[in-house]
């Protein structure tokens, strides 16, 4: 037995994973994707742009009399809506995702990729890289058009630098929720739907009304999501204000989205689909 | 009997699968000599693309073991992988890049060098008539360049099994010759291709052995050769004009038997001129005009009809 022929198998080293090799080549496939299809991007950063319009131009003189004594009104409302808005739209670019996520998994290729000997966790860290780059490529464009209708943060660089970074947070937290909730819808539809949740939660937040304004129940569970202190963290930090505790608890909550988002994205991705 | 025998690419033992209630392996067997073509002959359901699901270490199967190129699937699914390309019945490309893009990524998840990987693709577009297609997008692509992309891309790692489910179905009669002929160039080259068909002539024109999968079992193996000769198929087809020269001809010939509902009759014959001029001169004693004539020697379509159309056939060793 010991003498018998062996085809030459592929040695050890070939059996090696390149997670960061491959998760580079994924995040290029999706970049290109984007870079091919701008009109993906055009489309998921319209909506928090039209929203903008709308809650500025539509409600702005009436809501921003409600939230300040001062004659402020309008302008004073486009200061207030502005982080939800730039919430809102990193929760439109990971509605994207989960759409992206699950026409890879109708069109196919995935299961190529399952079938190769590459670090699995590429797959979907090269839409998470994606997905990152496009959420600040959206926040961007939205925030050139706040600052064109009156937004005027009076945050110094220090102040834009913290934001960046915690919008940048925010963001890969929501992506890998986002990443699970496209594996999990089993039709492109189900995967546009199932993250819009997270497009109507900023508005029962104190994104857009502070939350005392709200009933005694709705203002409970508006104080307590998620979306609350994340909105009141880019607030403080783009208008140079004390963030509070509210740092502290977005941080906490981002954590435990973006652990839970990838460890179910995992276990979603390690499982069998029958065909 | 802990490992196959080293030349061995596939073998299979005892494999089985169900979803829920309904059995789809049933006790599958099956082995591969390296560098040969196997291919997997059933019907939709007979359970052809889960063992090639299962194979590629898409699916775990609920007993039974498998091995591919001496890997254990259930201990050792990346040094599987590590060895094998596989070509679904689906198509598995990217259609938001183009042919040339979708072989470019192969190449970088395949780590080849920046150079080499340009330079392999470069000849498999050409090898696959996919030059002129190269910077479309996939999605612009008809069935057969899709196909031949999708095998094209399995062949960028330099796999040593190649796993084929269906590689044909739905494809026109020119981009199957086309398909076949990808399929020898490659088996020349010294892989192993395991193939799904529920074409018999795809089976016979590229396997060296064929096992007949019915209701998730093998019901029968071998060579094309070995498989015809299981089925005594052989006659010859004389249609009439009018029902009278019909049963002349049928008291002439006393081993024909009628075609249901047609002014034909099949008669017996292993094809030969021999045979036939016997045939054909007891009509002339007899002055029985025949309309038309037909040759058929037998086929895979008889053996598969043959062996699956009674539920439960025993295995057929050859």
């Amino acid at each position: 037995m010991g003498t018998a022929p062996s085809l030459p198998g592929p040695a050890p080293a070939a059996l090696r994973f390149h997670p960061l090799r491959d998760s580079a080549t994924m995040s290029r496939r999706n970049l290109r994707h984007m870079l091919r299809y701008p009109s993906t991007t055009l489309v998921l950063v319209g909506m928090p742009i039209v929203f903008l319009l709308l809650f500025v131009y539509v409600f702005g003189g009436a809501l921003g009399a409600g939230i300040s004594e001062g004659p402020g009104g309008r302008s004073e409302y486009v200061t207030y809506v502005v982080p939800a808005i730039l919430l809102m739209t990193i929760a439109s670019t990971v509605q994207g995702t989960a759409i992206s996520i699950a026409m890879d998994l109708t069109e196919g290729i995935i299961d190529r990729f399952r079938t190769m000997h590459i670090a699995r966790v590429s797959v979907l860290t090269g839409h998470v890289v994606g997905s990152v780059i496009q959420a600040f490529l959206s926040l961007a464009i939205v925030m050139g058009v706040a600052l064109l209708i009156g937004f005027r943060p009076g945050a110094g660089l220090g102040g834009w630098l913290a934001t960046t970074g915690f919008l940048a947070v925010v963001t890969f937290a929501l992506v890998w929720l986002s990443v699970a909730l496209g594996q999990v819808s089993r039709s492109v539809e189900t995967a546009s739907n199932l993250p819009m949740p997270l497009i109507l939660l900023p508005f029962l937040s104190s994104g857009f009304v502070p939350t005392d304004s709200m009933p005694a129940g709705l203002r409970w569970f508006a104080e307590y999501q998620p979306f609350t202190p994340i909105i009141e963290t880019s607030r403080g930090l783009l208008m140079d204000q004390p963030v509070g505790h509210h740092g502290w608890v977005a941080l906490g909550w981002c954590a435990l989205i973006a652990l839970g988002g990838y460890l179910w994205s995992r276990r979603l991705f390690g499982r069998e689909h029958p065909s | 009997m802990a490992t196959a025998p080293p030349e061995t690419a596939i073998s299979v033992t005892g494999l089985r699968k169900s979803f829920g209630e309904h059995v789809v392996l049933d006790g599958l067997d099956l082995t591969v000599p390296a560098g040969t073509v196997y291919s997997l002959l059933g019907a939709n359901g007979a359970g052809k693309s889960t063992t090639v699901r299962i194979l590629s270490t898409l699916a775990a199967s609920d007993g039974g073991s498998a091995r591919v190129r001496g890997h254990d699937l259930a201990s050792e699914p990346d040094a599987v992988r590590a060895a094998i390309g596989v070509t679904g019945q689906f198509s598995a490309v990217d259609s938001l890049l183009t042919g040339e893009e979708n072989l470019l990524l192969m190449a970088d998840l395949h780590h080849w060098p920046r150079r080499d990987g340009r330079r392999r693709v470069a000849e498999l577009l050409r090898r696959f008539d996919l030059v002129d297609a190269a910077r479309r997008p996939a999605s612009t692509y008809s069935g057969g360049m899709r196909r031949r992309l999708d095998l094209a891309m399995t062949l960028v790692g330099d796999p040593q099994v190649i796993f084929l489910d269906e590689p044909t179905t739905g494809l026109d009669p020119r981009s199957r010759r086309a398909m076949w002929r990808i399929v020898r160039e490659l088996v020349s080259t010294g892989v192993t291709v395991f193939l799904t068909t529920q074409y018999l002539e795809e089976a016979d024109e590229l396997a060296d052995r064929i096992g007949v999968l019915h209701h998730g079992r093998l019901v029968a193996e071998g060579t094309a050769e070995e498989l015809k000769r299981l089925v005594p198929g052989g006659h010859v087809l004389l249609r009439f004009a009018d029902p009278t020269s019909l049963e002349d001809a049928e008291r002439a010939l006393d081993t024909s038997s009628r075609e249901n509902g047609t002014l034909a009759l099949r008669v017996p014959s292993d094809g030969g001129l021999r045979s036939l001029r016997a045939v054909l001169s007891r009509l002339d004693d007899r002055s029985i005009e025949v309309e038309e004539l037909s040759v058929r020697t037998p086929d895979l379509d008889d053996v598969f009809l043959a062996l699956t159309g009674q539920p439960g056939a025993e295995k057929v060793s050859t």
